[in-house]
């Protein structure tokens, strides 16, 4: 029994060891937490949920405490007469069945009014309506509205309900924005929704939630909520994608003739390579010999829709690669770029085999192309 | 006369005969054995998924770590989940019902004693096959509940899907056989005297268990052989890309799983409200409350699978159903708690350390009960599911729950089934390193799962916040490492001393501790007659005080079944056929006729052979 003193130590200063964890948790910086939203519909499951929290702490310390009362009270030893044999008390049971009914009644109502309310489809001229599509490993989002597709980065304009539509390329994943919109699982056969509308502007990181294959650890994203004037500019930078490409079609005709296999692609690869001048048309031409045409498109706007890997017209202005992995450093884009398995071992992007020369370019190339 | 020297002589030779060697093990038929069979053969699936937390843990401990690959990660978090449902919490529970409803309810054995050897062989080659994908480095890796599609051919070629679907389906055969022998012997075996609602609760949270299986169980057979037929012969049940429905598949999945939810936890239940009493000193409070709130939960656990799938978003109708039946379990919950509480009020307790993991268990369970209130509501669930949150609430249910309960019961059962009391010191110290290790590991889960970490994940970026609470989890790990090691410990040393545990060594209340530890063979010498719900309680009380140590006796003339091989073989010939399935690319056809001439062999020679 020597431990006993000492382990009655450690138990009186569990709580505050509880305390100084929930303390460290409200203080530090938690930028994927579900307790600090930012939008009405996080807030409103905050309220629905915070208020199970503070019924459940109510009967968490009544029925402990019942529990080590009764320890301590009615301890015994073993030589001690027989105690009062009493079976049961029906008074006493209708109430313990029925004060917990009345509490849980207390959770449901506003439980049953927010169920309705996250299953709003909002509609109306200024409602943002964005397509989200889960891939292996990685997110696409589309805006049917203004035509144009990015990957792993949403952006979003504050104040303005955003209607996600949302479906997956191969298997089912969760899309999880923590503090703007919860989560809900997509699915390649059918189309399930979420809405949201951010009150302040900010960078928010969610992730996939729902496990999908080997590397469905890496499967993040970030949300850029940013003022309507920020988001009108990001959409028109991404249009213009198109317009370049549109534009330096006509000069790069004859290439496009001979490379017909992949049409689209190779328009806006050779657009892109006129627009930014020749210190970029080594990357373009490593950019379709090496094979990245085969599953990416620098044109946000027209571009074979079967493509596997995520569209890279603004890759070079995101903040991350690789689906949330890497900040998107000049280094880290060419290891990335030259070495994906490292980084994200079985992923679909292959191993290359490209030189670090060749690495460089190709990064550098596409840092070209910020969607600006 | 003439039979009955027969019989006399009979049940000497195989009393005397083979009673040790691993023959006789493999041939046993004796549900003590077999029980015994199945608890050390689930306590080293328990440290085999244990060994596996603790990979995960140290992968955990700090981010970016790449301790483990994501591959090797995803096939130990899967193997981790299977271990602990299917081949520890399950059979641990398997074990109690084997060794002690039959002397519970004052039986000489169960029905069918050589189904129950079968049970007990069907589990062992299921539980190695779902291991032995290890060996081939293509251990599952789709995660326990193996959502569609991504147990697909074209999403997981290879081996890893088919070790987990096959090992699952001959579990299944192994918990169905013992489900029906189990219902039966409750039904029919009991002593005279011994109503329905005079039944230890012990047998009635078992007995609804057993209930459960033989509905639950079904259910996943049939997804399974639906998962069987899309990966072996090209059917689409679960391949959108085909008109198939992957949904499908989840909800199949838990219909099964949440029951499954109930299999796991019930017999706990029952374990620890036949410890509170006895050590209490007091009867069970609201006995018929408990036998109801426990089949209340049954019932409902059909009733609410789709909290799982809250974030699939079935629609606000769909949600608000199974949201409020969800919530409706707190209730008969709640009041089994209530109970258990009542029990101990008033008593005279006895803190000896089957009680200190009882207690434990009410105390840790309430935990588990309060946070499955909060994702019972949908909205706060889209932000809960599928994060730390939940693994921090099951485990509260099922480790906190049903691991903390089967602890307490190997305690308070130890010298009934081995006749040697385990150390008490060894064993409060178990306790609180398990209490302690526990908490650190589970509760910061809360936490970092509400602070944005999902489940499943083979690691996490720095700067999220979440390093400091998986560097606690990770330390609380390796602490109920520590708790176990104390346990082997007390089992060793208990196993070198005398076997010198009396028959009733904590005042118990139940027909067990009124024969000797361990008991005979046949159990009861005499079947007793039982006329109250603490049956040894009230023959203590009208002999005025403790009953003289039982004398063990002959047993001349006490017909018990022969030992057989046969369920072995049968069990055998299950494992070939499915195997030879999985292996039909590689050995066609002839490998199936194989498998099934054995699995005839067995079941013709176990019919016919005399019991």
């Amino acid at each position: 029994m020597a431990f006993r003193p000492a382990l009655r130590r450690v138990l009186r200063q569990a709580p505050f060891l509880i305390i100084a964890l929930v303390l460290a948790a409200c203080g530090r910086d938690y930028p994927q937490s579900t307790l600090r939203p930012h939008s009405d519909i996080t807030r409103m499951i905050d309220g629905v949920f915070m208020n199970t929290v503070w019924w459940a702490l109510g009967v968490f310390i009544l029925v402990e405490g019942a529990l080590v009362w009764a320890i301590f009270r009615f301890r015994g030893k073993p030589d001690d007469p027989e105690p009062r044999q009493t079976h049961g008390n029906t008074t006493i049971e209708i109430l313990w069945t029925a004060i917990p009914a009345l509490i849980l009644a207390m959770i449901s109502v506003p439980t049953v009014r927010a169920i309705f309310r996250t299953y709003d489809e909002p509609s109306g001229a200024d409602v943002v309506r964005v397509n989200v599509r889960g891939h292996q490993w990685w997110w696409e989002f589309s805006y049917p509205q203004y035509g144009v597709t990015s990957a792993n980065e949403l952006h979003v304009p504050v104040g303005k309900t955003v209607f996600l539509e949302m479906n997956a390329y191969d298997v089912i994943h969760s899309f999880w924005m923590p503090q703007l919109g919860a989560k809900r699982d997509v699915f390649p056969n059918r189309k399930t929704t979420l809405w949201f509308r951010a009150d302040s502007a900010g960078f928010y990181p969610g992730q996939c939630a729902e496990f999908c294959g080997t590397q469905h650890g890496r499967m993040a994203f970030h949300v850029a909520a940013e003022t309507p004037a920020e988001f009108d500019a990001y959409i028109h930078g991404l249009q213009a994608t198109n317009v370049a490409a549109a534009a330096d079609s006509a000069k790069a005709r004859p290439d496009t003739a001979r490379r017909a296999a992949a049409p689209p692609v190779t328009t806006t690869a050779l657009a892109a390579q006129t627009a930014t001048g020749p210190d970029t048309a080594a990357g373009h031409k490593l950019f379709s010999s090496k094979g990245c045409v085969q599953c990416h498109s620098l044109n946000a706007v027209k571009f074979n829709k079967n493509l596997l890997g995520p569209n890279l017209a603004n890759v070079g202005a995101r903040r991350y690669i690789a689906a949330g992995t890497l900040p998107n450093t000049d280094a880290n884009l060419a290891h990335w770029i030259q070495h994906p398995w490292s980084v994200k071992h079985g992923v679909l992007m292959p191993e290359l085999g490209l030189s670090d020369a060749d690495a460089r370019t190709l990064a550098a190339y596409l840092r070209t192309h910020t969607g600006k | 006369m003439a039979t009955t020297a027969v019989e006399h002589a009979h049940a000497d030779v195989h009393a005397h005969g083979s009673k040790t060697g691993l023959w006789s093990w493999i041939t046993t038929v004796d549900h003590k054995r077999i029980g015994i069979l199945y608890g050390a053969t689930a306590f080293a699936f328990f440290l085999m998924g244990g060994i596996e937390a603790l990979l995960l843990r140290i992968q955990l401990g700090r981010p970016d770590n790449t301790f483990l690959s994501p591959e090797v990660y995803n096939q130990l978090f899967t193997m981790h989940g299977t271990t602990m449902i299917f081949l520890a919490i399950m059979p641990l529970s398997a074990m109690f019902f084997n060794y002690m409803i039959p002397l519970l309810i004052g039986a000489r054995d169960v029905a069918f004693p050589r189904l129950n050897a079968f049970s007990y062989w069907v589990f062992l080659l299921g539980g190695l096959f779902l291991n032995s994908g290890f060996l081939f480095g293509a251990a599952p890796n789709q995660g326990w509940f193996g959502y569609a599609n991504l147990t697909s051919n074209q999403y997981s070629p290879g081996l890893n899907v088919d070790f987990w679907m096959i090992g699952l389906q001959i579990l299944g055969i192994a918990s169905l056989a013992a489900g029906v022998n189990f219902f039966v012997t409750v039904l029919n075996l009991r002593a005279p005297g011994m109503k329905l609602m005079r039944m230890p609760m012990f047998v009635w949270m078992s007995f609804i268990t057993q209930v459960l299986i033989l509905l639950a169980f079904p259910v996943i057979t049939v997804a399974l052989i639906l998962l069987m037929f899309d990966r072996f012969f090209g059917s689409h049940f679960y391949v959108p890309s085909a008109g198939g429905d992957p949904l499908l598949w989840q909800h199949l999945f838990w219909i099964f799983g949440h029951p499954e939810v109930y299999i796991l936890i019930l017999p706990s239940f029952g374990i620890v409200s036949e410890i509170l009493p006895v050590f209490s000193r007091k009867p069970l409070f609201g006995y018929a409350a408990m036998v109801f709130s426990g089949a209340f939960i049954a019932f409902l656990g059909f009733g609410v699978w789709s909290h799982h799938m809250f974030s699939t978003g079935m629609g606000p109708i769909a949600d608000t159903v199974f949201s409020l039946s969800t919530m409706l379990i707190a209730v008969p919950t709640g009041v089994k708690i209530f109970n258990w509480i009542g029990t101990i009020w008033g008593g005279s307790v006895q803190l000896r350390t089957p009680m200190y993991f009882a207690l434990g268990f009410i105390a840790m369970f309430i935990i588990g009960g309060l946070s499955g209130v909060m994702h019972a509501s949908p909205p706060a669930d889209l932000q809960q599911t599928d994060s730390y949150f939940v693994v921090a609430h099951f485990h509260y249910v099922l480790f906190g729950g049903s691991i903390f309960a089967l602890t307490g019961g190997a305690y308070y059962w130890w010298p009934k089934m081995f006749g040697r009391m385990l150390n008490e010191g060894l064993g409060k110290l178990h306790f609180w390193l398990m209490l302690i290790g526990f908490n650190l590991t589970f509760f910061p889960m809360h936490f970092v799962g509400l602070l944005g970490m999902p489940r499943r994940v083979y690691t996490y970026p720095a700067g999220l916040g979440f390093e400091i609470f998986n560097q606690v989890e990770t330390a609380g790990a390796l602490l109920l490492g520590v708790a176990f090691l104390v346990f082997i410990w007390n089992v060793i040393r208990t196993s070198r001393g005398p076997a010198n545990a009396p028959a009733d060594p904590w005042n118990g209340a139940t027909l067990e501790w009124a024969i000797p530890s361990p008991p005979q063979e046949f159990n009861f010498a005499e079947v007793p007659t039982v006329h109250s719900r603490d049956p040894l309680w009230e023959t203590k009380r009208e002999r005025g005080g403790q009953l003289p140590e039982p004398a063990r006796v002959s047993g001349a003339g006490i017909h018990m079944p022969n030992p057989s091989y046969w369920p072995a073989v049968a069990a055998i010939g299950v494992t070939a056929v499915f195997v030879s399935l999985m292996m039909l690319p590689k050995f066609g056809p002839a490998g199936v006729v194989v498998a099934v001439a054995i699995l005839f062999l067995g079941v013709f020679k176990w019919a016919f052979e005399p019991a």
